[in-house]
């Protein structure tokens, strides 16, 4: 599931200084914030296209992409840029970059084939924001060929790609050192996915990468701390959660949920769902964090709206002794505003429960009647 | 009968003299696991609840004979753990650490290739064939021996799916946590094909969720493969929307990956669905019959 490995995105200027430093050609720009550097920036760059910075994707269709006629318009632009927001994520940066004369947009990307738990690269003649269309309606034109992690990408097979998504002379020779280097790049920075959508062939035959997306496997940042830490696209209860290493996803319902592990945790949603009620959220205190049951119940409660708070716990590595100790002390401590009631079974489970008896919490053996018993008392409130 | 690991199988343990290590080799000999032998660099001529502890794998192996090992050794060591294990020979590798690098684990998925080894996870709860062997920390509180082989992508749940077979009175032959990373050394489709050729085992229950492709490939398989009945369970109908990796993910895996697509797939190849967790011992019951 996708809540184990956050995945770590990065901005399109920030994944280009990365293609800059690995001599993929990228065109000429600068990172601005305020509607007077954007002037400043379109000054010193025109002709050129101001483009929002958001970690989401729909930006072009979202507006997020003006292209101004003179410093004024830019100016204007980049203010009206500047209180937009993509698909709820506010735009707070903006990239202020040179335009370039396109002759024809191709498509790269290199990313991992899950279920063959390889890398795979892709290529096509034709790029753009309709890739995925393309490829769907022109399978035979899109080019997937899985890597053999071990031998890397030689670079015979990146001519080879380079010559099979139409470049040739200069341009062939131009395009395979771009498809090596972005596997050196995939590889290097423990990459889920690189990708240049479009790459850009201009009238001169450059090839110029005209954006960039980059996300960076969570699990391996500790091995690059040249690179930011911190994920720019959660919201901020679910970067608080991310501080204390709980998976939290913020929902539209009222009921709280924690649980651990995240099979289980997608289950009672599911669970609930199926009584007819509407989980306020996701959290999953796992084998690393199941001594923070006490902040886990403390970031469910944090979010409005939550009017009553289930735990379905199956102990594991993750002991519900401990996490019933953790619930209990918060509750001691007259910290729940909402009623809970905790499902248990498992490591530890009988000790939990009596704990939680102690102060007086609702428990059930099981999820079947407990998640009956909360979506009941959640309609109840309504 | 059982598939890859039962009474006779001699288990190493990497990592054996770390916290959690220690902790579940103690549940792991307490369930009549053969723990033989543990491994940690610097930690030769210890021992851990009377069992050798040695500084490199082919140490272990020049004094017993080894089938399998699990590995707990944290995750950034893992990568290398691993390497050691398959580069020695040993043909079972269970990782149960959590948050190995996907590079990382693609790098130990293509040795293992090379060498013939099977590799079950990482970020694994491990395996256990009822009564006689446990790798790893699946709780065994709820399990009881019999015909019913269990695949599964999650820890916790997999025992509230093995609650409900007991709870039917449908027993099991082995039960095998595949692990929740999105790349991992062995898919469904490996274990299904296991339990196709393994004579106990009668049918099969498959504990998927959303995310990958691994549970459509799966179906692929029963539908031209598989003999014996199956039935699944698939958590997040309901889960907030996972994220695509770019044009890239979307090109690589298409429509699937959702529950939707899932079930569909799963259907499609004869397989029963539960419409709740509790339901799959009932489901599985009736499909035995």
């Amino acid at each position: 599931m996708e809540f184990r490995g956050w995945k770590m995105r990065l901005y399109e200027f920030e994944a280009k200084e990365i293609f800059k430093k690995h001599q993929i050609p990228v065109p000429e720009g600068q990172v601005v914030e305020s509607p007077e550097e954007a002037r400043e920036a379109f000054l010193r760059l025109k002709p050129a296209v101001i483009k929002s910075q958001v970690l989401i994707g729909g930006r072009g269709k979202a507006g997020g992409i003006k292209f101004p006629e003179d410093e004024v318009q830019a100016q204007r632009f980049a203010e009206e840029l500047l209180s937009l927001s993509v698909r709820g994520y506010r735009v707070r940066k903006l990239l202020i970059e040179r335009r370039i004369p396109i002759e024809k947009e191709l498509y790269s990307g290199i990313t991992i084939d899950r279920s063959e738990g390889r890398p795979v690269l892709l290529a096509s003649a034709r790029g753009g924001i309709e890739v995925e269309e393309i490829a769907r309606e022109y399978p035979q034109e899109m080019i997937q060929e899985g890597l053999n992690i071990q031998e890397g990408l030689p670079s015979y097979k990146s001519r080879e790609f380079a010559r099979r998504v139409g470049l040739r002379g200069k341009g062939l020779i131009e395009g395979a050192k771009i498809f090596s280097t972005l596997y050196q790049i995939f590889t290097r920075y423990d990459a889920e996915i690189v990708e240049i959508n479009p790459l850009v062939k201009s009238f001169n035959e450059d090839l110029i990468a005209l954006d960039a997306k980059m996300n960076i496997d969570e699990e391996a940042l500790w091995k690059h701390p040249e690179i930011r830490q911190e994920d720019e696209f959660l919201s901020d209860l679910e970067r608080e959660a991310r501080k204390s290493n709980l998976g939290y996803v913020e929902m539209d319902g009222n009921i709280g949920v924690i649980g651990n592990g995240a099979g289980l945790n997608m289950t009672t949603l599911d669970i609930l769902r199926y009584y007819g009620g509407e989980p306020a959220n996701f959290l999953e205190v796992s084998g690393r964090t199941y001594m923070l049951a006490e902040k886990a119940i403390e970031l469910v409660l944090k979010r409005p709206g939550v009017k009553v708070v289930f735990g379905n716990f199956f102990g594991s590595i993750s002991r519900c002794d401990v996490i019933a100790e953790g619930l209990a002390k918060f509750i001691r401590d007259g910290k729940l505003t909402k009623p809970m009631i905790v499902s248990m079974r498992g490591n530890g489970a009988e000790e939990g429960k009596r704990i939680l008896r102690e102060v007086k919490v609702e428990v059930y053996e099981d999820d079947q009647e407990a998640g009956k018993r909360v979506v009941e008392l959640a309609k109840s409130f309504v | 009968m059982s598939i890859l690991i039962d009474r006779e199988t001699k288990v190493l343990i990497q990592g054996i003299t770390g916290k959690e290590g220690m902790f579940h080799t103690r549940l792991m000999i307490e369930y009549g696991t053969q723990v033989v032998a543990g491994v940690t660099p610097g930690k030769y001529g210890e021992n851990v609840l009377g069992i050798p502890v040695y500084d490199t794998v082919i140490e272990a192996l020049e004094n017993h004979a080894i089938n399998a090992s699990g590995i707990f050794v944290p995750a950034r060591y893992a990568k290398d753990a691993a390497f050691e294990a398959i580069d020695a020979g040993i043909k079972l590798v269970v990782i149960l650490t959590e948050g190995i690098p996907i590079h990382d684990t693609m790098k130990i998925k293509a040795f293992a290739k090379e060498k013939g080894t099977r590799v079950i996870g990482p970020n694994t709860p491990g395996l256990v064939t009822v009564d006689q062997c446990k790798i790893g920390l699946l709780n065994t509180d709820h399990v009881m021996p019999g015909d019913v082989g269990v695949i599964s992508r999650s820890g916790t749940l997999t025992t509230e799916i093995t609650a409900s077979l007991v709870k039917e009175g449908v027993g099991q032959s082995t039960i095998v946590g595949i692990g929740g990373d999105s790349v991992v050394g062995s898919t469904i489709r490996d274990i299904l094909s296991l339990f196709e050729q393994d004579e106990k085992t009668k049918g099969i229950v498959i504990v998927g969720e959303i995310g990958g492709t691994m549970e459509e490939e799966a179906a692929e398989y029963a539908r031209e493969k598989m003999t014996k009945p199956i039935v699944a369970w698939i958590a997040g109908r309901h889960a907030p929307e996972g994220k695509r990796l770019g044009h890239a993910g979307a090109i690589v895996e298409g429509e699937r990956g959702t529950a939707e697509s899932k079930i569909k797939a799963l259907s499609q190849a004869n397989i029963s669905i539960a419409q709740v967790p509790w339901e799959v011992g009932e489901l599985m019951k009736k499909v035995l019959l």
